[in-house]
C-alpha cells in the first residue's frame, strides 16, 4: 500500500495545498554512456599506474638493451598511423550507420577492424625482433619488465576491442545493427577512441620521452 | 449438476515453490534487492570467518611465549583476517546495502545494468573463494594484508598461496569496479522526475562518491597485483630488489589504492548515519549542502594522502611535509560532518531505538579513531608509533567503530523494510552493549600497549616486557565481543520468524524507500513518483507544509 492511498486530511476550508514549481527536465548522457565513461576512467587509473611505473624505472637499468638501443621508430610509426587511422574510420562508420547506410557502415567498420589487426600484427613483428635480435624479454631488465607490461596491456585492450568489433560485424551482417539501435556501436567506438588515446600517451612516453 | 450445487473443496493457498525453484531464482536473479541481500549474506559469512581468525590471534597473544599458534600460522591468520575483513566483508556489505537501497531511494525500478550487477556479485564471491583456496596449498599467504614487497617474491613466499591471494583480489576487484560503474550510471540517469542531484537522499550522494573513489583507486591495486604475479611467474623485476626493482614502489602503489579504500569503507556509512540521525532526532539534517560538499572534498583529498602510511620508510622531508599537510586537511571536511550530525541532534526529540543507539556508538568511536588518526598524521609522532598496537587501535576504531557500527545502524534501520519484520530491540541492545564494551576494552587497551612499544605482527612477546596484562585485557574484550555477533545472527533469524510486522514506514521517515510495502515488490514502485524536495515522504505526509517551500 503506497502512501498515496492512505487517507490524509484535505486542505482546510477555503484554502488549497501549495503547488510545487514545475520540474525542469534534465539532459544527461544515457546510462550506457555514463557506464562506459566510468569504466574508461578506471582504465585511465590502470594505465596511469603502469605509465608511472614505466617512468619510475626509465634510465635505472644497469644491464641489457636500453630503449635507445632496442626500440626503432620506423615500424612503430606505421602501427601508430594504423591505429590513428582506425579512429577516423570508426567515426566514419558511425556516421554511415546514423544515416542508415548499412553497406557503408559495414565497409568502414571492417576497415577499422583491419587497421586494428594490422596494429597487432605490427606489434607482434616488433616484439619478435626485440626478443630474438635484442634479447629483450620481460625478465631481462627493468626496461623489459616495464615495456612488455605496459605495451602488452595496451595490446590486450586492442585485442579485446577487435574481438568486440568482430562480434558487432557479425551482428551487422545479420542485419541486427540499425540506425535505431546504434547506441551500442557508439559505446564501442568510445572504447576504441580511448584505446587510441592511451596509445598516443604510451607511444610518447616509451618511444619519444623514454628513449 | 449446476455450478452452485457443486461441492466446494477447502480454500487452497498457492503452494510454496519447491526449494530448488527458490534456489534457482536466487542464483539467477538480476533484481537489485536480491543481489543486495546476497552481498550482505556473503559479507556476514566472511565476517564470522574473519572474526574466528581474530579470536585465534588474540588467544595466541593472551600470554607471553605461548605456543598455541606457531609463528607462520599466526602470520597466516593476520594476513587472512585483514584481507577478509577489508575485501570480503567491508566492501560487499556496503555495496550490497547500496545495491538494495539506491534504486528504492531514487524512485527507480532497478539499477542501470541488472546483469552486470549479478556478475559483480558472483565475481566478488569467486574472488573470496579463490583467496581461501590458498589453504589448499598447505597454508594461507603469510604476507600481511598489505603484502609488502619483496616478501611476495618467489624467493620468500614459495607456495602458491600468494598467487591465490593476488588472483582472488584481482578477480573481486573486477566485481567492485562493476558495482561502481553501475552505481554511477544509475544515480546519474535514473532518478525520479524532480530529483535533482542536489536533492538526492544523502546515502545516494555518498554512494556516488564512493563509486568515484572505487573507479580511481581499485585499478592501481589490480595493476600492482598483476606486477606481483608477473614477478613471481615470468621473472619480471618490478619489486625484485636484487635486479633493480623497488620495494618502495609496491608501497606507493598499494597505499595509493589503500588509503582511498578506507574512505570507500567509510563514506557509505557516513551516508547511512546521515539518513538515520535526522529521523531519530525528528529534525531535518543540518547543513545538507555543506555535508555534500564535505563528502566531495573528502573523496578528492583522500587521493592525496597515501604516503602517510609510509612516514617511516625514509621519504624526503618535503614528501613527509606534503603528506602531513594533506592528512591534516582531510580532517576539516570530516569535522564539518561531525558538527553537522551533532547540530542535527541538538534540540531534537531523540529516540534511542537500536538504529540510533548504533549511530551514537558510531559517533563516539569514530571521533576517537579520527583523533588518533590526526595524531598519527603528525609524522614525528608516527615515527614512534608506526607499526605498533597504537596503529592497530586507531584503524579498528575507525573501521569497527566507524564502518561496523554504522553498518549495524543501517541494518537495524532497514531490516524492517527488507523483510517486513522488526528486529528485537532487546536483543539489539544486548548486542550493542556487548560490542561497545568489548570493543573499547580490546582496542582502547591497544593504544596503551602500542605506546609502551608493542609492535604489530609479532606472534608472541617476552614476559619481562610488561605487556602481558594489557594483552589479556585485549583478549578479554574480544571474548566479550564474540557473543554480540552471535546475538546479532540470532536476532536476524528470530525476527525473520517471529518479528513484529513492520508495515511500510515503521520509523516515520522521509525518503522514498519508505513509501513502498515491506518488503517491496519486485518492481519497487507501481507508479514512479515525482519528487520536489529532499524529503518526498514528508511532502506527501504534510501537503500543507512541504519542504520544497523552503528551498
Amino acid at each position: 500500500m503506497s502512501v498515496a492511498t492512505t487517507t490524509m486530511a484535505g486542505p482546510p476550508a477555503g484554502q488549497s495545498f501549495p503547488v510545487p514549481p514545475a520540474i525542469r527536465p534534465e539532459h544527461t548522457l544515457s546510462p550506457g554512456q555514463w557506464g562506459m565513461l566510468s569504466f574508461l576512467v578506471s582504465e585511465v587509473a590502470l594505465f596511469g599506474t603502469l605509465i608511472v611505473t614505466y617512468l619510475f624505472y626509465v634510465g635505472k637499468d644497469v644491464v641489457g638493451p636500453t630503449p635507445a638501443e632496442a626500440l626503432s621508430l620506423g615500424l612503430v610509426v606505421c602501427t601508430t598511423a594504423c591505429l590513428l587511422a582506425s579512429s577516423a574510420t570508426v567515426h566514419v562508420a558511425e556516421r554511415r550507420l546514423e544515416r542508415g547506410n548499412q553497406v557503408g557502415f559495414l565497409r568502414w567498420w571492417l576497415a577499422t577492424l583491419v587497421l586494428g589487426a594490422a596494429f597487432l600484427g605490427g606489434t607482434a613483428f616488433e616484439w619478435h625482433d626485440l626478443i630474438y635480435r635484442h634479447q629483450l624479454t620481460i625478465s631481462r631488465n627493468l626496461f623489459g619488465t616495464t615495456y612488455y607490461t605496459l605495451v602488452g596491456l595496451h595490446a590486450l585492450h586492442v585485442t579485446a576491442g577487435v574481438s568486440i568489433m568482430l562480434i558487432v560485424l557479425g551482428l551487422a551482417l545479420c542485419r541486427r545493427v540499425t540506425s535505431a539501435n546504434r547506441a551500442g556501436v557508439g559505446l564501442v567506438s568510445w572504447y576504441w577512441h580511448f584505446v587510441d588515446g592511451v596509445w598516443v600517451v604510451v607511444f610518447t612516453v616509451v618511444y619519444l620521452v623514454g628513449r | 449438476m449446476a455450478i452452485a450445487e457443486a461441492p466446494r473443496g477447502p480454500i487452497t493457498r498457492p503452494e510454496a515453490p519447491p526449494w530448488t525453484a527458490v534456489l534457482h531464482d536466487w542464483v539467477t536473479t538480476v533484481d537489485h534487492k536480491k543481489i543486495g541481500i546476497l552481498y550482505v549474506l556473503m559479507a556476514v559469512v566472511f565476517l564470522v570467518v574473519g572474526g574466528v581468525e581474530a579470536l585465534l590471534l588474540r588467544w595466541q597473544l593472551v600470554r607471553p611465549r605461548y605456543d598455541f599458534l606457531g609463528p607462520d600460522t599466526f602470520n597466516q591468520m593476520f594476513t587472512m583476517h585483514g584481507t577478509t575483513m577489508v575485501f570480503f566483508m567491508g566492501i560487499p556489505i556496503l555495496v550490497g546495502m547500496g545495491n538494495y537501497l539506491v534504486p528504492l531511494m531514487i524512485g527507480a525500478r532497478d539499477m542501470a545494468f541488472p546483469r552486470l550487477n549479478a556478475l559483480g556479485f558472483w565475481v566478488t564471491l569467486l574472488g573470496g573463494l579463490l583467496v581461501y583456496f590458498s589453504f589448499a596449498t598447505g597454508g594461507a599467504p603469510a604476507i600481511g594484508w598489505f603484502a609488502y614487497a619483496p616478501l611476495t617474491e618467489r624467493t620468500f613466499a614459495r607456495s602458491a598461496a600468494t598467487d591465490f591471494w593476488a588472483l582472488g583480489l584481482m578477480v573481486s576487484g573486477v566485481g567492485t569496479i562493476a558495482a561502481a560503474v553501475n552505481f554511477i550510471a544509475t544515480i546519474l540517469t535514473m532518478r525520479a522526475p524532480g530529483m535533482a542531484l542536489r536533492k538526492v537522499p544523502f546515502f545516494v550522494w555518498t554512494m556516488l562518491w564512493t563509486s568515484v573513489l572505487i573507479v580511481f583507486a581499485i585499478p592501481p591495486l589490480t595493476a600492482g597485483l598483476a606486477m606481483v604475479l608477473l614477478d613471481r611467474h615470468l621473472g619480471a623485476h618490478f619489486f625484485d630488489v636484487q635486479n633493480g626493482g623497488s620495494a618502495l614502489l609496491w608501497q606507493h602503489i598499494f597505499w595509493f589504492f589503500g588509503h582511498p579504500e578506507v574512505y570507500i569503507l567509510i563514506l557509505p556509512v557516513f551516508g547511512m548515519v546521515t539518513e538515520i540521525i535526522p529521523v531519530f532526532a525528528r529534525k531535518v539534517l543540518f547543513g545538507y549542502e555543506f555535508m555534500a560538499a564535505a563528502t566531495a572534498a573528502i573523496a578528492f583529498i583522500s587521493l592525496g594522502v597515501w604516503a602517510h602510511h609510509m612516514f617511516t620508510v625514509g621519504m624526503s622531508r618535503t614528501a613527509d611535509l606534503f603528506f602531513i599537510v594533506s592528512t591534516f586537511m582531510i580532517s576539516i571536511p570530516t569535522g564539518i560532518k561531525f558538527f553537522n550530525w551533532l547540530a542535527t541532534m541538538y534540540g531534537g526529540r531523540i529516540s534511542f531505538a537500536s538504529p540510533m543507539l548504533f549511530c551514537i556508538g558510531f559517533l563516539s568511536m569514530f571521533l576517537i579513531g579520527g583523533l588518533t588518526g590526526i595524531m598519527l598524521g603528525a609524522a614525528p609522532f608516527d615515527f614512534q608509533l608506526q607499526d605498533t598496537y597504537f596503529l592497530i587501535g586507531h584503524f579498528h576504531f575507525v573501521l569497527i567503530g566507524g564502518t561496523l557500527f554504522g553498518v549495524f545502524a543501517g541494518i537495524h534501520y532497514w531490516f524492517p523494510k527488507m523483510t517486513g519484520r522488526m528486529l528485537s530491540e532487546r536483543l539489539a541492545r544486548w548486542q550493542f552493549w556487548l560490542l561497545y564494551v568489548g570493543f573499547l576494552l580490546t582496542f582502547g587497551t591497544m593504544h596503551i600497549s602500542g605506546v609502551l612499544g608493542m609492535p604489530r605482527r609479532i606472534y608472541t612477546y617476552d614476559a619481562d616486557r610488561g605487556w602481558a596484562l594489557l594483552n589479556q585485557l585485549t583478549t578479554l574484550g574480544a571474548i566479550i565481543q564474540a557473543p554480540s555477533f552471535v546475538l546479532f545472527v540470532c536476532n536476524v533469524f528470530a525476527s525473520l520468524r517471529n518479528g513484529r510486522p513492520a508495515g511500510a514506514d515503521p520509523w516515520d521517515a522521509w525518503t522514498l524507500e519508505w513509501s513502498t510495502p515491506s518488503p517491496p515488490p519486485a518492481y519497487n514502485f507501481a507508479v514512479i513518483p515525482t519528487v520536489h524536495s529532499r524529503r518526498p515522504l514528508w511532502d506527501l505526509k504534510h501537503p500543507d507544509d512541504p519542504d520544497w517551500q523552503y528551498d
